[in-house]
């Protein structure tokens, strides 16, 4: 991720699922970490996978084709989309 | 030395299994899941690798339905408890382990279900059609071994699972001796509920077992309690894995049943197969040349897994087991192996056998040796 570029992360109801998409998405290639779960965002799940925001779409449909489940998707204002 | 008891607990362990969990013990001894910190995030991802590699080994499509418990008994009690209801009608094998028998004899008592047994022929092998006979159209769950734990026959497990599966019942199969020695493929065979224990022929440590649980099939948690998920809440999740787990994993048993699974699917189970047939294949034609030894079981190798449970004409099965540890340091089982219901099928109760269980490790020199000891133990007084 560039410094500077708007954050997103991924928020999980459960840690295997929070690792699946870890999984999936380093295979895809895409830069991710993963981190507690930041204070603002209200989580089941005390891990949360950060990327960067221009790679949403892209994100999203990797997950999707993986049928990893998420809980939602927080942009840097916090916003669950 | 000469470790015949690997239908008990498989031994040794490859190495790998060993450098992964004291790996863990060093390097990652964090709590799966509670917490965001790295460690944990390791440990985390130990125990979901290893969750992946079971499901690869089973062919379950989706990991999160593969829940890990303390051992294979109590993945079974989980199974068999968490989906009977009142009065539930049960179908289940004459073949069947104590930790089939036991939570449903317990329920009989507590829930008056009720049992059909499916009585199998004197080499504990199933004939379809009784079992056919058995299903009714108000029968919940069919309950039936891979393998056999006392005699090593194999059940035709995807034949019943079509059948069960035309009757709408749900197919529970206790793999406990099969799982890591025969291939499964819980969608090719029709299995919803498949229990495995790890420290068998899946090659971990004692410690660690499980359930597959097919979506769709709900079951009630055995227990309730912390799964570092949904917090806020007081009640259970209804998630899966963390549904059917509460309270810290054994993350160290975890990460050496991940190994041992990495390794058989490096191997192959057709591999293991093979060398554990070869294995039986010599030790069964070599009974037939001691006078007065009678093996139990199938006749054709094809159909049982590396076990051999006999009798020496004349000779307590227990004295025969001390001897051969004494005398040959051969160390096998002797006795019900915890499976009454099996040794009445095969006529052999109350007074049991001597199992020789055979593991992958096992060398060609050891059945001659274990044969050679067997004839000097027949002419002993």
């Amino acid at each position: 991720m560039i410094k500077g570029e708007a954050r997103c992360i991924i928020t999980f109801f459960t840690v295997h699922q929070a690792l699946r998409a870890e999984k999936v998405l380093i295979a895809e290639g895409f830069k991710i970490s993963m981190i507690p779960v930041p204070r603002e965002i209200s989580s089941d799940c005390g891990i949360a996978l950060a990327f960067a925001c221009g790679d949403e779409t892209r994100v999203k449909t990797v997950l999707d084709s993986n049928t990893v489940k998420t809980e939602c998707i927080h942009h840097l204002e916090g916003k669950c989309k | 030395m000469i470790y015949f008891d690997n239908a008990a607990t498989s031994w040794p362990k490859p190495p790998e299994v060993i450098v992964a969990m004291t790996d863990l013990m060093e390097r990652a001894g964090a709590n799966p899941g509670r917490s965001g910190h790295r460690l944990s995030l390791e440990a985390g991802r130990i125990v979901f690798n290893a969750r992946e590699k079971v499901a690869e080994l089973f062919g379950i499509r989706d990991s999160s339905r593969v829940i890990f418990t303390v051992n294979g008994t109590y993945g079974i009690n989980l199974g068999i408890k968490g989906l009977l209801r009142e009065r539930d009608h049960v179908v289940v094998t004459s073949m069947e382990h104590n930790s089939v028998m036991r939570p449903l004899r317990h329920l009989e008592e507590m829930k008056k279900i009720k049992l059909t047994f499916v009585q199998c022929c004197r080499d504990g092998q199933l004939d379809l059609d009784v079992l056919r006979e058995a299903l009714e159209e108000k029968t919940v769950l069919v309950i039936v071994t891979h393998a056999s734990n006392v005699t090593g026959g194999i059940m035709p497990v995807k034949e019943i699972g079509r059948l069960v599966r035309e009757r709408d019942a749900v197919f529970m199969v206790d793999a406990c001796q099969s799982a890591g020695a025969l291939p499964i493929d819980v969608e090719e065979m029709g299995i919803d509920l498949l229990a495995f224990t790890g420290h068998k022929g899946m090659l971990g440590p004692q410690g660690v077992g499980g359930l597959y649980i097919r979506e769709g099939i709900a079951l009630e948690p055995l227990v309730q309690g912390g799964t570092g998920s949904n917090s806020e809440q007081e009640v259970q999740p209804d998630f899966l894995p963390d549904r059917y787990e509460s309270g810290t994993l054994n993350t160290v048993a975890i990460a050496g049943l991940g190994a041992g699974v990495e390794y058989l699917l490096k191997v192959g189970i057709k591999k293991v197969r093979e060398q554990e047939n070869t294995l039986i294949r010599k030790l069964i034609r070599g009974t037939k040349q001691i006078e007065g030894i009678e093996v139990y079981g199938p006749e054709d190798t094809e159909n049982r897994i590396a076990i051999c449970s006999f009798r020496l004409q004349g000779k307590d099965p227990a004295q025969v087991g001390y001897l051969l540890d004494r005398e040959f340091e051969i160390m096998c089982r002797v006795g019900l192996q915890c499976a009454p219901a099996a040794h009445r099928t095969i006529g052999t109760y109350p007074g049991g056998t001597i199992r020789f269980s055979l593991g992958y490790f096992n060398r060609e020199e050891e059945i001659g040796a274990a044969l050679d000891a067997l004839g000097k133990i027949r002419e002993m007084v």
